[in-house]
């Protein structure tokens, strides 16, 4: 094999087919050539009886039945993403590979593949259990924000869901966003709670150092909401908010591209109509208190602990604008996950285990008590349980129940991702030639989620997430750049 | 006794006296502007009672009666309060309920370890430089220039700049205090060092003594007075800003336990907290006096 055989992008729009060139006559390269040299007849035979089935999508000669059903199970799915990948990876260059699998068949190619590199065991990463002694780095230190967006991060430490899966995880409590995202460039932390649109944006090296991370797993759907100053009680709609003064946590977080959206629907413009600053959310209740702030679009608790301290109400749960948005995430590295592969995949599953644990309803008022203390949330007890119950006062006077106010969800779907992309590039944070779909793929990691959450003999709360509409207007995961700029009030 | 021992007892502790005089009154204020009116449950309907239950305003007491919740105050603290936070703290003052929750004996400790690293080498640096430009005129004139611009500059403004360039915030929250504890002591240094008496200088010429001789017996004794002036300010410069490093790092500190008490809006555990600040400031400064007096005489 050639030297070029590494494992490239599949995506990779570097690699464009060369316009002009036909089937017939293009030749394959040194390594089509040696693997068809190398590959008897008895292969062909072999393969045209395999049971992958072949999309007949390119000219092929394959032998495989036209009628034999394409397997949609998600353990075919998984397979032939791998065969894909690897084929790919043999013949980085499109039009030759496209040859290739032209002349000798899909099913062939995987075959004769397989033959050289036993694919069967690359499968089942997830289902490998990893033996404790295994792991490269049983303590590990997490870093996380007092928030319940964190709730399954915070709450395995606890409850013994790290302990479980053989770490010794520590949760380090920062008092910032930034902070976390310096701790997660400078190694102070092996992984950390951070906010969805994070990864990506350190992904990109935007407003950060640029350093490759990845997202395995959303921590809570939902889970925020609008609290306003209790001078405010008149307010009906993003129309009354004109001249306010909000607070989100972070530039690149869900808050502030959700408080913008909302306020951009009533034809507020975010940034000249509204002042909005970053503050870390503990302080924000306390900046409620002394009226230095009309409102915040927060994570809970911050916004029960204003009702508590009785300087604020909720004015709007952000389930409302929309309903099973993404919110905090559970980042780590490349670095750390390549280097520590068997410690990222027992961390992977403490995360998940806790996440699915956590969203059941039975278990919040255990899990409230469990996080309240000085050394994780320090709230009191009553605030987080009216967060995770759903039971809650909303600071008007009413008692109100939803019991999604806060649920946890940790498949980290693409489609979010590019929504989260197309609302960097709507207000101006990156620039819009970034390429939605490889930052998507790279970082928020769909598949190995999945097969996690199968792994662990739990069920996927979607099937999938392609259509979403936030206050009605559906999002086009095809074309972000295009959502990006429909919008009346956008920067591109 | 006679009547003049009684006067000169009594004078010499009258001033503490008025000390406790004045913390009293103080207190008195406090408390008398943080009074809580009792909880009288008949005032409200048994709905509202039930939502400030769920709000945590009021609790039951175990005669099942409604009474305010002490744990959640509207308003100031006042000193019973504190008082009862303190103690609660002082109790267990060297627990480790967690990675984020030591005890307080365990926080001074950590910031002690921060403030007197990042002191002890600011002092070394700023004696040695103080000596240089305060014993060459053409050197102090030379440095001066960069010296009045990076003096004003604040402590914790130096912050994001190191934490970005060294990347570890034990390092970054050293070298705050480093910048803190500087300029107080160089500028003494050299002050005093351009002070000396010519007569010694001009002694030291006639038996011609070394270099080195002459800087161990003449110029750092002579000095002396005024570097440890320049110390005891300096020492209160870095404690000043040890504080707000460890709020802005997220270190485990008596910095980082005010910023989490605040954050969870517990007024008591800051009170608390500023207190602890105080009372070590208080009880460092009063060693190095101590220090200082053996090393600080007055001219005859």
């Amino acid at each position: 094999m050639n030297k070029k055989t590494i494992m490239n992008d599949p995506y990779d729009h570097n690699q464009p087919l060369t316009a002009g060139h036909t089937h017939a006559n293009a030749p394959l390269d040194e390594a089509g050539s040696e693997f068809v040299q190398n590959t008897t007849t008895e292969f062909r035979q072999v393969a045209a009886s395999s049971a992958k089935p072949c999309n007949h999508k390119s000219p092929c000669d394959c032998q495989s039945s036209a009628n034999a059903p394409i397997a949609a199970s998600h353990e075919n799915i998984v397979e032939n993403l791998i065969d894909e990948a690897v084929v790919r990876a043999v013949f980085p260059n499109d039009l030759k590979r496209r040859e290739f699998i032209g002349r000798v068949g899909k099913g062939a190619a995987a075959a004769m593949i397989a033959s050289a590199m036993p694919l069967g065991n690359m499968k089942s990463w997830a289902a490998e259990s990893v033996k404790h002694s295994d792991i490269e780095k049983k303590d590990l230190s997490i870093g996380f924000i007092p928030i319940t967006c964190a709730t399954p991060i915070i709450m395995a430490e606890p409850m013994g869901f790290y302990a479980k899966h053989g770490l010794n995880a520590k949760v380090r409590r920062a008092s910032g966003w930034a902070m976390v995202r310096d701790w997660g460039i400078n190694k102070e932390v092996d992984a950390a709670h951070m906010l969805s649109p994070m990864p990506l944006s350190i992904s990109l090296g935007a407003g950060s150092p640029q350093v490759p991370y990845l997202m395995p797993a959303i921590e809570n759907v939902n889970g925020q909401a609008i609290t306003l100053a209790n001078k405010h009680k008149g307010v009906k709609g993003p129309k009354d908010m004109k001249g306010f003064r909000f607070c989100v946590p972070f530039e690149y977080s869900m808050h502030n591209y959700l408080l913008r959206y909302y306020l951009a629907e009533g034809g507020i413009d975010p940034d000249k109509d509204v002042q909005i600053r970053v503050v870390p959310p503990p302080e924000m209740v306390a900046n409620l208190k002394a009226g230095n702030v009309d409102g915040y679009l927060a994570p809970d608790p911050f916004n029960q602990r204003a009702v508590y301290e009785k300087c604020g109400f909720l004015f709007k749960l952000t389930k409302e604008i929309w309903p099973g948005h993404p919110c905090c995430a559970f980042a780590i590295s490349q670095e750390f996950a390549s280097t520590n592969p068997n410690t990222y995949k027992a961390l992977f599953k403490s995360i998940v285990d806790a996440t699915y644990y956590s969203s059941d309803p039975a278990n919040r008022k255990e899990i409230a008590k469990a996080i309240a203390p000085k050394n994780y949330l320090n709230q009191p007890v009553t605030v987080i349980e009216q967060v995770l119950t759903g039971r809650y006062l909303d600071g008007l006077g009413n008692i109100k129940n939803e019991p999604d106010r806060i649920d946890y969800d940790p498949m980290p779907w693409q489609s979010m991702a590019k929504w989260i992309l197309s609302q960097m590039v709507r207000w101006g944070q990156i620039g819009p030639e970034v390429n939605f779909d490889a930052v998507a793929k790279k970082v928020y990691l769909e598949a190995d989620c999945a097969d996690m959450i199968d792994t662990l003999g739990y069920k996927q709360k979607k099937a999938s997430y392609d259509d979403f509409s936030i206050m009605g207007k559906p999002f086009t995961p095809k074309d972000p750049l295009g959502y990006a700029k429909s919008f009346e009030i956008t920067r591109v | 006794m006679s009547k003049r021992n009684i006067t000169s007892i009594g004078s010499k502790y009258a001033p503490y006296l008025l000390s406790v005089v004045i913390l009293g009154v103080f207190l008195l204020v406090w408390s008398a502007l943080t009074q809580v009116p009792a909880f009288d449950a008949n005032k409200h309907s048994a709905d509202e009672i039930m939502m400030m239950e769920m709000n945590g305003d009021v609790t039951q007491n175990e005669a099942g009666e409604y009474i305010r919740n002490a744990g959640k105050l509207d308003a100031v603290p006042g000193p019973g309060i504190v008082f009862k936070k303190a103690v609660s703290e002082l109790k267990a003052p060297f627990s480790k309920a967690g990675t984020n929750d030591h005890g307080i004996g365990w926080l001074v400790l950590y910031t002690l370890k921060r403030f007197l690293t990042g002191f002890l080498i600011a002092t070394v640096v700023a004696v040695f430089m103080g000596m240089i430009i305060g014993m060459n005129k053409t050197l102090l004139t030379a440095f001066n220039p960069f010296i009045q611009i990076l003096k004003p500059v604040s402590p914790l403004a130096w912050m994001p700049l190191l934490l970005y360039t060294v990347k570890d915030p034990f390092i970054t929250s050293v070298l705050v205090v480093f910048m803190a504890s500087l300029w107080p002591t160089m500028a003494n240094t050299a002050f005093g060092v351009s002070n000396i008496k010519k007569d010694y200088l001009r002694v030291s010429e006639m038996i011609e003594m070394g270099w080195m001789r002459r800087f161990y017996s003449v110029v750092l004794p002579a000095s002396a007075p005024a570097i440890f002036a320049g110390l005891r300010i300096s020492f209160g410069s870095a404690l000043v800003a040890v504080v707000p490093a460890e709020m802005l790092l997220g270190e485990l500190g008596v910095g980082y336990l005010s910023w989490i008490e605040w954050n969870n809006l517990d007024i008591s555990g800051v009170i608390f907290a500023i207190m602890v600040v105080g009372v070590v400031g208080f009880l460092l400064d009063y060693g190095m006096s101590k220090l200082a007096q053996r090393f600080t005489y007055t001219e005859a």
